[in-house]
């Protein structure tokens, strides 16, 4: 049985944890302290923690202002808030201002589960990969999301972090370390290559597994930092495997998908299958029963290799 | 330097400034000259007369500290900039150009002096309690001044904003509110009722003056009251006329984004003395 741990909570401890290391840290959070896990710094360091209550766009600006004043500020709320409802916030404040603000958003992707439509962020990472000077990063398990807070507080700059809801399988070891612009090999292939991030990155590795059993050898590429993107790595696997299947907890419209189609289109064009949501809102549901509604699983990035395989064989 | 002799010397640098500004508008050809003209006095009697600041040193960690929410009005928050040497007065003459480090809404990281970029209305008053929540966190006691537009209270942030300065009881940040009760598309109360515009900022927990915004003696002195108030922030609302020292651009919704033409230039400097 594979070890689980919770994005969120990793993300929430290991900011107690720096806050400690680094006194300019602050954290700010719009009444989902319990939920975003800012809560176990806010126990910790009281005076570095300000609740905006139910109010994004403040909680940004608050951020930023924050920032100027020298702080390292970490804003936590839910991803479709975080990007969503404050994306002009964002876009002006921080990412034009080129300020230093970490903005730390939970609950992406349909795994929210039964909250439905209206809190699952389906769109955020497209709102933010789109603005200059955003770092934008989706953590595959716990002890990435604990290297990429470390080197969030440290990195000058803004940067997006996406966490889940729900626990996922734990990939890397303990001492994983992250580096900006680096996407990783999970698994060696030859034939497709599979290329996620967060929850779906484990998928593609059982992905890989089911593949193996019926002849195919894939490659697994976890590419975490989706921007600043691994374009080399990611050009390295198109050559090297001929095809690619991108997967994501998130519209296939902007996001990992697009993102790598934007490489590989200009630069190496090969057959691509993207794996994500298309065009709809999510519902409410169990995280698995809905990750299965909207072809998230394993079977589903699985099948989508054999249509990238025929593609690339000319079927 | 007396009080009488200081505002008149107040009175004389905003008398250039407003010479600097329709000079840079008119050359510019597009820009804010209403709302640049209403907040002129503001600015100067805040940077020439009220803010502490070194001129040797512009990055002086205990500056006090200037948001330009209204960021439209930048071509007089330029103006005061280049006066105070942050850089040279030719550069006014680019404003809008492209290449130019001033741009058509403040960006710090082309403009020295400029704290942070606005433009997009509604956003300073957060920034500023940021700023006003780090300098009590870092024992600085710099004060921090935000410059808003009143059409610009009709953003739903300021009020988001206007709640926090409260319940953090941020007593190092006035606000002032540019009152000239003009906006692009006509009088406030036409397009959006601000009224009343002081109480609601009393009711949000702040302390709340009304002056005259174009007395340097009115702004000084509210800017001292208010430094003075413990546990709340402060609220100047400076009652203005927008395109204020010109006589065709006065209380005129028509000349909110519009540049001065050539008789409108030849006839503001005569105005002004130039």
């Amino acid at each position: 049985m594979i070890p689980k741990e919770s994005t969120r909570v990793e993300y929430g401890k290991t900011l107690k944890e720096l806050g400690s290391q680094y006194p300019e840290i602050v954290v700010l959070d719009a009444d989902l302290s319990a939920s975003t896990q800012t809560k176990y710094f806010a126990q910790a360091f009281p005076q570095r923690f300000f609740n905006m209550g139910v109010a994004e766009q403040d909680l940004m600006g608050t951020a930023a202002g924050l920032a100027l004043g020298g702080m390292i500020p970490f804003a936590s709320t839910f991803a479709i808030f975080a990007a969503g409802r404050a994306w002009e916030q964002v876009r002006q404040s921080i990412a034009y201002a080129g300020i230093n603000v970490k903005i730390v958003a939970s609950h992406g992707g349909v795994t929210v589960g039964e909250d439905g439509g209206s809190h699952q962020a389906l769109e955020d990472l497209a709102l933010m990969r789109v603005l200059p000077n955003m770092v934008v990063l989706v953590p595959a398990d716990g002890p990435e999301t604990r290297a990429m807070t470390r080197w969030a507080a440290q990195y000058h700059g803004p940067v997006y972090m996406r966490t889940g809801r729900s626990t996922m399988p734990v990939i890397y070891g303990a001492d994983h370390r992250f580096q900006l612009g680096q996407g990783s090999i999970l698994r060696e292939g030859d034939d497709v290559s599979l290329m996620g991030v967060g929850v779906m990155v484990h998928a593609c590795l059982e992905a890989a597994s089911l593949l193996e059993k019926e002849g195919v050898s894939a490659r697994v590429l976890n590419l975490s930092c989706l921007k600043p993107l691994d374009w080399e790595l990611v050009l390295d696997s198109a050559r090297r495997t001929g095809c690619v299947v991108t997967a994501e907890e998130h519209m296939v419209t902007g996001g990992l998908g697009s993102a790598v189609s934007e490489v590989l289109g200009e630069h190496h064009p090969v057959p691509v299958k993207r794996v994500g949501i298309r065009d709809v809102f999510g519902v409410s549901g169990a995280p698995d029963e809905l990750l299965k509604h909207y072809g998230l699983t394993a079977r589903d990035i699985a099948a989508a290799a054999h249509k990238a395989l025929a593609g690339k064989n000319g079927r | 330097m007396n009080q009488a002799n200081n505002v008149a010397q107040l009175q004389d640098i905003a008398r250039q400034v407003r010479i600097d500004i329709i000079d840079s508008l008119h050359r510019a050809g597009s820009g804010h000259t209403g709302g640049s003209l209403s907040a002129t006095d503001i600015m100067v009697a805040l940077f020439f007369g009220k803010m502490r600041r070194r001129e040797d040193d512009p990055c002086w960690p205990h500056r006090d500290r200037f948001i330009l929410s209204k960021g439209h009005c930048a071509p007089a928050l330029y103006a005061v900039l280049a006066r105070l040497g942050h850089f040279p007065r030719e550069e006014l003459q680019h404003l809008r150009r492209f290449g130019s480090m001033l741009q058509g809404h403040p960006d710090s990281s082309c403009t020295p002096g400029v704290e942070i970029p606005t433009g997009s209305l509604g956003q300073g008053l957060s920034i500023g309690n940021g700023l006003a929540l780090a300098c009590r966190l870092r024992g600085l006691d710099s004060r921090i001044y935000v410059l808003m537009g009143d059409g610009e209270v009709q953003e739903g942030m300021v009020w988001e904003a206007a709640m926090t300065a409260a319940h953090y009881a941020l007593d190092n940040l006035t606000a002032v509110i540019d009152r000239n009760r003009l906006q692009i598309d006509g009088r406030t109360r036409e397009v959006m009722s601000l009224e009343p515009l002081a109480q609601k900022w009393l009711a949000f927990g702040w302390h709340t003056m009304e002056v005259d915004g174009h007395s340097m003696t009115e702004l000084l002195a509210a800017f001292d009251a208010c430094e003075s108030i413990k546990g709340k922030p402060s609220m100047i609302v400076a009652h203005t006329t927008k395109g204020k020292g010109v006589s065709l651009f006065e209380d005129q919704v028509k000349y909110h984004g519009v540049a001065p033409s050539k008789e409108e230039y030849d006839q503001a400097m005569k105005e002004l003395g130039r």
